[in-house]
C-alpha cells in the first residue's frame, strides 16, 4: 500500500520471446494440452466414433447465394480430425524440443479442428445449421463482449472491475424503465450507459477517492445493484408491467452487400443496432487504448501511477473517468438483455455474465481483441449446447453445458498459464 | 487482477490507507490532563471501527427506509396532497418503516406476539440456523482472502460437498454417532477437493483463481444435477431431481429439542471459527498464509513455498466452504437435496467474509448478523409485503460503508482519528505551560 509502485521482480521466467536469454526456456505447456486434448478427442471421436452422416447446413433460406450442404462421414471424419490433431501436437512438441514456440495460428487451428471433429460427431446422422449456431453464439456474447470491454479499459487504468455483472444489470434494468416509459429504444440504450456509469461512479469513488479496496466495492456493488433492482421490480415494475416493463425492441438492420456473405454475412450484419455498435467500441476501444494519447496515459496511469503522475497527468481523475467509461460500455451491454434479446427485464436476468466476462477479460490477458475472441468462445460454447440439445446429442445435456466451462479451465490452464494483469490494477494511488 | 494475488486482499490484515485500523498509536500518547484523557475517549469512541460499524449499519437502515417509504403505496398517496396536510405522509411513512423494520426485528431477534419467552426467542435461534452455513463459508472465503486469493468458488464447493456427504449420509449404513461423523468429514474434504483443484491449479499452471472457480462452480452444478437426474444421488423411481432424505443415523441432532431448529452445525461452526482463529494467528502454517498474502514475493524470498501455500490455502477454505454445504445437508434440508441446495450462500459468503474484514471473530458476527437479515427478511415480506430483496440492498451498502470509514465520519462529522488530534493537541499543551 505504499506510494511508491513496487519494482516488479522478474521471478517468474520471462517468455521465450523476451531476449535472446530467454530462449533456453522451453514451455511444454501448449504440447501437453494439445497432446491431452488429442488424447480426449481421439477417445471421443474413434473410441466412442459413431455412424452416420453428419450433414452441416451452410445457408439460411434467405440468402442470396445458397452454398450447398456439406456431409460428411462421421466416423470417417473422427479419424481423420484425430490424425490432425495428433500431428498438430507433435508438430508443436517438435517445435519446443528445438526451443521454438508454438505459433498461436496452430493453436487455432486445433481447436477449429477439434470443434469440426466434435461438431461432426455430435451431429451423426442430423444436420447442423451453422448460421444459425454462430448467430446464436453472437448473441449470447454480445453483452459478454461490451463487459469485457469495460472490464478491459477499467482494469487497464488501475482500477479492478468486478462490478460488471452489476453494471450489467443496472443498464438491463434502466433501459427497460426508460424505453417502456419514452417508447425509443435509444434513449433505453442512452439510459443504460448512463446506469451503467452511476454504478461506475460508486466504484470510482469509493476506491480512488476512499481507498476502499477495489474488489471489495466490485462485489458489494453487484449485490447492491442486485438487490436495488430486485426490490424495484417486485414493487414497480412487477405490478405494473404494461406500461413499466414492455420496452420496444431494437429492430434487426440488414446491411446490403455484407449480409450476402456467405455463412458471416447473415451472422454479422443481420443484427441489431446494439450488435453494430458493439463491433465499433472493440475496435475502438482496441485502437484507442492502444494508437492514441488517451490510450497511452490510460496504461501508463495503470501501469505505474507514480511515473505519470511526475510527467504531470492527473492519476485520480483519469482513473475516475476512465472508470465511468467503463461503466458505460458495460451498461450498453446490459441493454442488450433487455431492447435486443428478451425484450423484458427479469430479475437477476444477467445471470452471472457479468462474472463470464471477467473471466473474459483475463483470458484475454486485459487486451480488447483477445477478451472480445474469448467472449465470443463462450457465448459460442454455450450456444452449441442448446443447438445440440435441439439434434439430440448422444451425451447428457449437463455434460454438454458443463463442456464449455471444462474447455476454459483447460485452455486458462494449458495455454494461456500465467496471466500478468497492469501492474497497479487493484492498488490505490495516494499521491505523497 | 494481477497474476500475483492482488497485494492488498480485501479486508486483509492491512485496513485499507486511510481507514482507521486499530488506533494504536494514540494509546501511546502521553495524557497530559483530565480534560484532554475524556477527549481522548470521546475521540477513542467516536473514531474506533466500532462506532463506524454502528453508524454504518445506521445509515443503510436509514437507506433501506427511503426505499421502502418510496415504494410505498400510502405514502404516495399521501405524498399527492402533500402541502394541504403534510403530517399524513409522515405519518404514512413512519407507518411503512416502522412496520417493516419492526417485522424484520421479531423475526430476527424476538417476537413480542408470542406468550413465553420460550417461544419469543424461536426467531433467533432461526437467526442462528440461517448464520450457520453464512459463518463456515465465510471462514473459507476470508482464509482465502488472507492468503490473497479470492475464493468465488463457494457454490461449487458447497455443492460437491453436499453430494458427497449427502450421499454417504443416505445410501451408507453406519450406527448412530459414526455415520454423522463419516457424513461430515465426506463433506467437508468433498468441499476441500474441489478447492484443491483450483489451487493446484494455480500454483502448478498459474491459471488465475477468479476464472476457475468461476468455471468450477458451474461444472459443480451441472455434474450434480446429471448425478440427481440420472446418477447415484437420484431418488430410486422418482423423476424429481432430488436426492433421498438423509438418514435418521446422519442428521445433525438438535441442540434445543425439537421446538427449534436449531442443530449441531452452530456447534461445529463455532468450533470451525476456534479452529481458523488458531489456525492464522497461532500456527506457523496460518504465519506463512498471512505472509503470502501480504506479498508473495517477500514471501517468497524469506523462503516460504508460495505455491504449496496457495494448494494447502484452497484445501482448507474449500473444506470451510464445504462445512457449510455439508450442513444444509445434514442439518436444514435434510429431506432431500436438489442442485440449489447451496441457495446463494457461497456468493453471500463474499459479504459477510469482508463485512468480518477477514478476521474468523469478524465473520462468526458478520455471519450473524446476515443470518438475522435472512430470517427476518422472511417475515417482513410476509407482514408488509416488503421484498426481501431489500436485504440485499441493507447488507451490501452496511458493508460499502464500513469499508469506508472517512465517508460515514464525513456524514456524522466525526474527528479523523490522527488527523485533528494531532492538530489539536499542541494547542492544549500550550495553554498548559501558559499557565
Amino acid at each position: 500500500m505504499s506510494t511508491i509502485a513496487p519494482v516488479s521482480v522478474p521471478t517468474q521466467p520471462t517468455p521465450p520471446d523476451d531476449g535472446p536469454k530467454a530462449a533456453v526456456i522451453r514451455s511444454w505447456k501448449t504440447p501437453i494440452a494439445l497432446g491431452v486434448f488429442t488424447v480426449l478427442g481421439a477417445i471421443m471421436l474413434v473410441g466412442f466414433g459413431r455412424d452416420g452422416i453428419s450433414t452441416m447446413v451452410l445457408s439460411t433460406t434467405s440468402d442470396l447465394i445458397q452454398l450447398p450442404t456439406v456431409d460428411l462421414p462421421t466416423r470417417a471424419t473422427g479419424i481423420v480430425v484425430s490424425l490432425l490433431l495428433l500431428a498438430i501436437a507433435a508438430g508443436s512438441a517438435w517445435r519446443v524440443r528445438n526451443s521454438r514456440k508454438t505459433p498461436i495460428w496452430l493453436s487455432g487451428v486445433f481447436a477449429f479442428l477439434l470443434l469440426l471433429g466434435f461438431l461432426a460427431w455430435a451431429s451423426a446422422g442430423a444436420s447442423i445449421p451453422i448460421p444459425g449456431l454462430l448467430f446464436g453464439s453472437l448473441s449470447l456474447a454480445v453483452p459478454l463482449i461490451f463487459g469485457a470491454l469495460g472490464g478491459v479499459i477499467s482494469e487497464r487504468v488501475g482500477v479492478v472491475n468486478v462490478a460488471i455483472e452489476g453494471q450489467l444489470l443496472a443498464g438491463a434494468f434502466t433501459s427497460a424503465l426508460v424505453a417502456s416509459i419514452t417508447g425509443q429504444p435509444l434513449l433505453g440504450l442512452l439510459a443504460a450507459m448512463l446506469a451503467g456509469m452511476l454504478v461506475a461512479f460508486v466504484l470510482a469513488a469509493f476506491s480512488i477517492k476512499y481507498f476502499v479496496d477495489q474488489v471489495i466495492v466490485g462485489v458489494v456493488l453487484n449485490v447492491l445493484v442486485s438487490g436495488v433492482t430486485g426490490f424495484l421490480f417486485t414493487q414497480l415494475l412487477a405490478p405494473n408491467a404494461a406500461t413499466l416493463n414492455q420496452p420496444p425492441k431494437f429492430d434487426r438492420i440488414n446491411i446490403p452487400f455484407l449480409s450476402e456473405i456467405p455463412i458471416l454475412g447473415p451472422v454479422l450484419f443481420r443484427q441489431t443496432l446494439i450488435v453494430y455498435i458493439m463491433y465499433f467500441a472493440v475496435i475502438a476501444v482496441y485502437f484507442g487504448i492502444f494508437h492514441t494519447k488517451w490510450g497511452l496515459r490510460l496504461r501508463a496511469v495503470g501501469e505505474h501511477p507514480q511515473a505519470a503522475d511526475t510527467v504531470g497527468i492527473k492519476v485520480a481523475a483519469t482513473r475516475f473517468w476512465n472508470v465511468s467509461l467503463a461503466g458505460a460500455i458495460a451498461g450498453a451491454g446490459g441493454a442488450y438483455f433487455t431492447l435486443g434479446s428478451v425484450g423484458a427485464f427479469g430479475k437477476e436476468m444477467t445471470a452471472g455474465a457479468g462474472f463470464i466476462a471477467l473471466a473474459a477479460v483475463i483470458f484475454g490477458r486485459w487486451d480488447p481483441i483477445r477478451a472480445t475472441l474469448a467472449a465470443l468462445l463462450f457465448g459460442f460454447a454455450s450456444n452449441l449446447q442448446s443447438v445440440l440439445s435441439i439434434i439430440g446429442s448422444p451425451v447428457p445435456s449437463e455434460f454438454m453445458l458443463m463442456l464449455p466451462y471444462l474447455v476454459t479451465i483447460f485452455a486458462v490452464a494449458g495455454l494461456v498459464g500465467r496471466s500478468r494483469g497492469p501492474a497497479a490494477s487493484g492498488k490505490p494511488y495516494i499521491k505523497s | 487482477m494481477s497474476d500475483t494475488p492482488p497485494q492488498t486482499p480485501p479486508g486483509s490484515a492491512t485496513p485499507p490507507a486511510g481507514s482507521p485500523g486499530k488506533p494504536a498509536s494514540r494509546r501511546d500518547r502521553p495524557q497530559t490532563d483530565e480534560e484532554s484523557r475524556w477527549h481522548g475517549v470521546f475521540r477513542e469512541i467516536t473514531s474506533g471501527s466500532a462506532i463506524i460499524s454502528v453508524l454504518a449499519v445506521v445509515l443503510a437502515l436509514l437507506v433501506g427506509a427511503v426505499m421502502i417509504a418510496v415504494t410505498n403505496d400510502d405514502v404516495q398517496e399521501s405524498a399527492g396532497y402533500f402541502f394541504s396536510r403534510p403530517s399524513d405522509l409522515l405519518g404514512d411513512v413512519w407507518g411503512a418503516v416502522s412496520g417493516a423494520y419492526s417485522a424484520l426485528f421479531q423475526g430476527s431477534i424476538y417476537n413480542f406476539g408470542r406468550g413465553s419467552f420460550a417461544e419469543g426467542i424461536t426467531p433467533f435461534t432461526e437467526t442462528l440456523v440461517f448464520a450457520t452455513p453464512l459463518i463456515a463459508a465465510g471462514l473459507g472465503v476470508a482464509l482465502g482472502f488472507r492468503v490473497g486469493l479470492f475464493n468465488i468458488g463457494g457454490r461449487g464447493q458447497m455443492l460437491i460437498a453436499a453430494a458427497i456427504g449427502g450421499w454417504v449420509a443416505f445410501a451408507v449404513a453406519l450406527p448412530y454417532g459414526i455415520h454423522l461423523v463419516a457424513a461430515l468429514v465426506a463433506g467437508i474434504l468433498g468441499g476441500a477437493l474441489w478447492g484443491g483443484i483450483v489451487g493446484l491449479l494455480k500454483a502448478r499452471t498459474g491459471a488465475h483463481e477468479v476464472i476457475t472457480t468461476i468455471m468450477l462452480n458451474y461444472v459443480a452444478f451441472y455434474l450434480v444435477s446429471y448425478l440427481l437426474r440420472e446418477g447415484f444421488l437420484r431418488t430410486p423411481g422418482s423423476n424429481n431431481p432430488k436426492s433421498p432424505a438423509s438418514k435418521e443415523t446422519a442428521v445433525f441432532p438438535d441442540l434445543l429439542g425439537p421446538d427449534y431448529n436449531l442443530h449441531l452445525g452452530f456447534i461445529l461452526v463455532i468450533a470451525a471459527t476456534i479452529f481458523t482463529w488458531w489456525l492464522l494467528s497461532r500456527s506457523n502454517l496460518g504465519f506463512q498464509f498471512r505472509a503470502v498474502g501480504e506479498n508473495p514475493n517477500a514471501a517468497r524470498v524469506a523462503g516460504i513455498s508460495v505455491q504449496r501455500m496457495y494448494v494447502y490455502a484452497m484445501l482448507l477454505s474449500g473444506g470451510l466452504v464445504g462445512l457449510a454445504g455439508i450442513n444444509q445437508v445434514l442439518g436444514t434440508t435434510t429431506s432431500g437435496f436438489g442442485a440449489t441446495v447451496d441457495s446463494g450462500i457461497g456468493f453471500d459468503a463474499i459479504t459477510v467474509a469482508l463485512l468480518g474484514r477477514s478476521k474468523p471473530w469478524g465473520v462468526f458476527a458478520a455471519g450473524i448478523l446476515f443470518g438475522a437479515f435472512k430470517a427476518g427478511s422472511f417475515s417482513m415480506q410476509a407482514a408488509e409485503g416488503v421484498p426481501i430483496d431489500i436485504v440485499l440492498v441493507v447488507q451490501s451498502l452496511i458493508v460499502l460503508f464500513i469499508a469506508a470509514p472517512p465517508l460515514v465520519r464525513a456524514i456524522f462529522r466525526l474527528p479523523t482519528p490522527g488527523d485533528t488530534p494531532l492538530r489539536a493537541r499542541p494547542i492544549v499543551v500550550k495553554e498548559v505551560a501558559a499557565k
